[in-house]
């Protein structure tokens, strides 16, 4: 496993406004980094910092062992960028444009075209490869832009929103790709939606203010946001008191006279209780469903609270 | 060979499009206009000349004033021709691919600068054949033409590193423009004050460009206006890179 970001209390500033606050995190091949964050919290200008379109106030950057500013080049070799507008020239065909992007990372001659039409096909690209860039359609567009990102298999990917302007079909295309490349890349992706984060990464961090409020491993998160509520339905309304008496139960809220929720804390789970009480009163149980909170939850509740 | 990969690919990519079509066929169309006009005034001097002893020649009559007017024509199209080399980059965010790739700043304004200086280098090979179609019929001075062409070309590398450094400068292309011919009219006419004073000012007389170029038009070879223009260039080369350095610091 080696170390491909390295970020130690990474600091920006926009005059006096400080857009990311002393940013700490590690990245390593086979993680797929969701970046999650509400508009202006400093998403990009992180990435832009990680990938030497800025430098830092205070802190340092190591991509793959190089320092970000002082080994720039070395640094940058092992890079591959989507930024928020993809950065095409509009005036070249794909396949033009994609060979010079190949040149300028140094691919070697005798391997530029087999790498890029690897490319074109891994990225759908390959029926508009004559095509100019300008009269290419906004998806298009953008993964002519994750295909000059990949082009030279850098072992670390940072993708700015990349399926941003895509349709559902091409959005499960590219999140597909996302999870092919995470195998063995580094890849870093920001995003609104918090559904793709559940979906292609490993790991999630969000930020909000230029501070990072939460970096942990998808799996444990998942744990964290597992059933913590069941919603009952019952034939014969329910005397909720002799509910709450169950141990390990939170709370217990009305949603209509036959339906109700019952809270309960993690590790304790009352459904079996709750069932032998149901039956044994004879309510008769219609429905009973869990509740699943979902990132959406977990990232308004986080945001919010920070805020306050 | 970084700065190679950069402008070759744009040097291509000038010539698909139409502006630098556009670009030689009017400035040579001007160019064509002023060599004309040249030849009808030697015709009806050739009489005259052929009564005074050492009489200025073929060249000094028709490439000498050519030359010149073309440098003034550059001092125009130059700004125009450079003013998005970077600005534009900024404006539609294509530079990031540059930034992010494993390149130098030193690179990127090398690349440009030989993109631009070479469509002037282009246009300075085509004017030259107009000279040389004289040879049809009269005789050149050589010697003379060659550093009129060296001249040229020298002048051309100052104007595109001026427009280049203007160009880093401001988002704005238009405002990249305006400053860098401000710039450059500025230096082309800072020795006006020697016609009329006494005492001109040596500082002045050395930062004319005007000067030095009309220095190396009379077939003075002088290092020491070849090394003003090489510094000229330079120092604006430099100050570019150091510009585009410091837009990652404080974009």
């Amino acid at each position: 496993m080696t170390l491909l970001i390295e970020a130690i209390d990474v600091t920006r500033y926009y005059g006096k406004h400080c857009v990311v606050n002393a940013i700490s995190f590690t990245l390593t091949t086979g993680q797929v980094l969701g970046f999650l964050g509400p508009n202006g919290a400093g998403k990009t200008t992180t990435m832009q910092m990680l990938t030497g379109n800025l430098a830092p106030s205070s802190g340092t950057i190591k991509i793959n062992g190089f320092d970000s500013v002082k080994q720039a080049i070395p640094a940058k070799q092992s890079l591959g960028y989507l930024p928020d507008t993809p950065p095409l020239y509009k005036d070249l065909t794909v396949i033009e444009y994609l060979r010079y992007c190949g040149k300028l990372h140094h691919i070697p001659a005798d391997q530029l075209s087999k790498a890029v039409s690897y490319t074109l096909e891994r990225c759908g690209l390959v029926d508009v490869q004559q095509r100019l860039i300008a009269n290419l359609s906004k998806g298009l567009q953008q993964r002519v832009g994750i295909a000059q990102a990949i082009l030279h298999s850098p072992k670390l990917i940072i993708l700015d929103e990349p399926t941003v302007g895509l349709d559902p079909l091409q959005i499960t295309e590219i999140r597909t790709l996302i999870r092919e490349l995470g195998q063995d890349h580094g890849i870093i992706l920001s995003t609104h939606r918090l559904s793709e984060v559940q979906e292609v990464c490993s790991h999630v961090q969000i930020i909000d203010k230029g501070t990072l409020l939460l970096n942990q491993r998808i799996d444990e998160l998942n744990q964290f946001i597992e059933v913590s509520c069941i919603q009952i339905r019952t034939q014969q309304p329910a005397d909720l008191n002799q509910v709450t008496q169950i141990p390990g139960v939170d709370t217990v809220t009305t949603i209509s006279a036959q339906v109700f929720q019952v809270h309960y804390r993690l590790p304790t789970n009352p459904t079996a209780e709750l069932t032998e009480l149901i039956r044994s009163q004879g309510w008769e149980l219609l429905e009973l469903t869990p509740v699943k909170k979902s990132m959406e939850d977990i990232f308004i509740e986080l945001i919010q609270e920070h805020q306050s | 060979m970084n700065a190679l990969i950069i402008a070759e690919r744009e040097f291509k990519t000038l010539f698909v499009a139409p502006l630098a079509w556009i670009v030689l066929a009017v400035l040579e169309a001007l160019a064509a206009f002023m060599f004309l006009t040249q030849v009808e005034k030697f015709m009806r001097l050739q009489k005259t000349l052929a009564l005074i002893d050492n009489a200025p020649g073929l060249t000094d009559i028709i490439v000498l004033p050519l030359y010149g007017n073309v440098g003034i024509l550059l001092l125009l199209a130059t700004p125009l021709l450079t003013m998005g080399v970077i600005a534009s980059e900024r404006r539609y965010k294509t530079l990031c691919l540059l930034l992010s790739a494993p390149i130098s700043s030193a690179d990127i304004i090398l690349g440009k600068f030989l993109t631009s200086w070479g469509l002037l280098l282009v246009l300075l090979l085509l004017l030259t054949l107009m000279p040389l179609s004289l040879l049809l019929g009269g005789s050149l001075d050589m010697g003379k033409l060659v550093s009129n062409c060296l001249a040229l070309a020298l002048l051309s590398a100052a104007f595109t590193a001026t427009g280049i450094y203007f160009s880093t400068l401001s988002s704005h292309p238009v405002a990249a423009a305006i400053s860098s011919f401000g710039l450059l009219l500025l230096l082309w006419i800072l020795d006006w004050t020697s016609s009329f004073s006494d005492e001109p000012s040596p500082i002045l007389t050395y930062l004319s460009l005007l000067k030095h170029f009309q220095h190396l038009q009379t077939g003075l070879l002088s290092s020491m206006d070849v090394i003003f223009f090489l510094l000229y260039t330079g120092l604006f080369l430099f100050l570019s890179i150091r510009h585009l350095d410091k837009l990652r610091k404080h974009p």
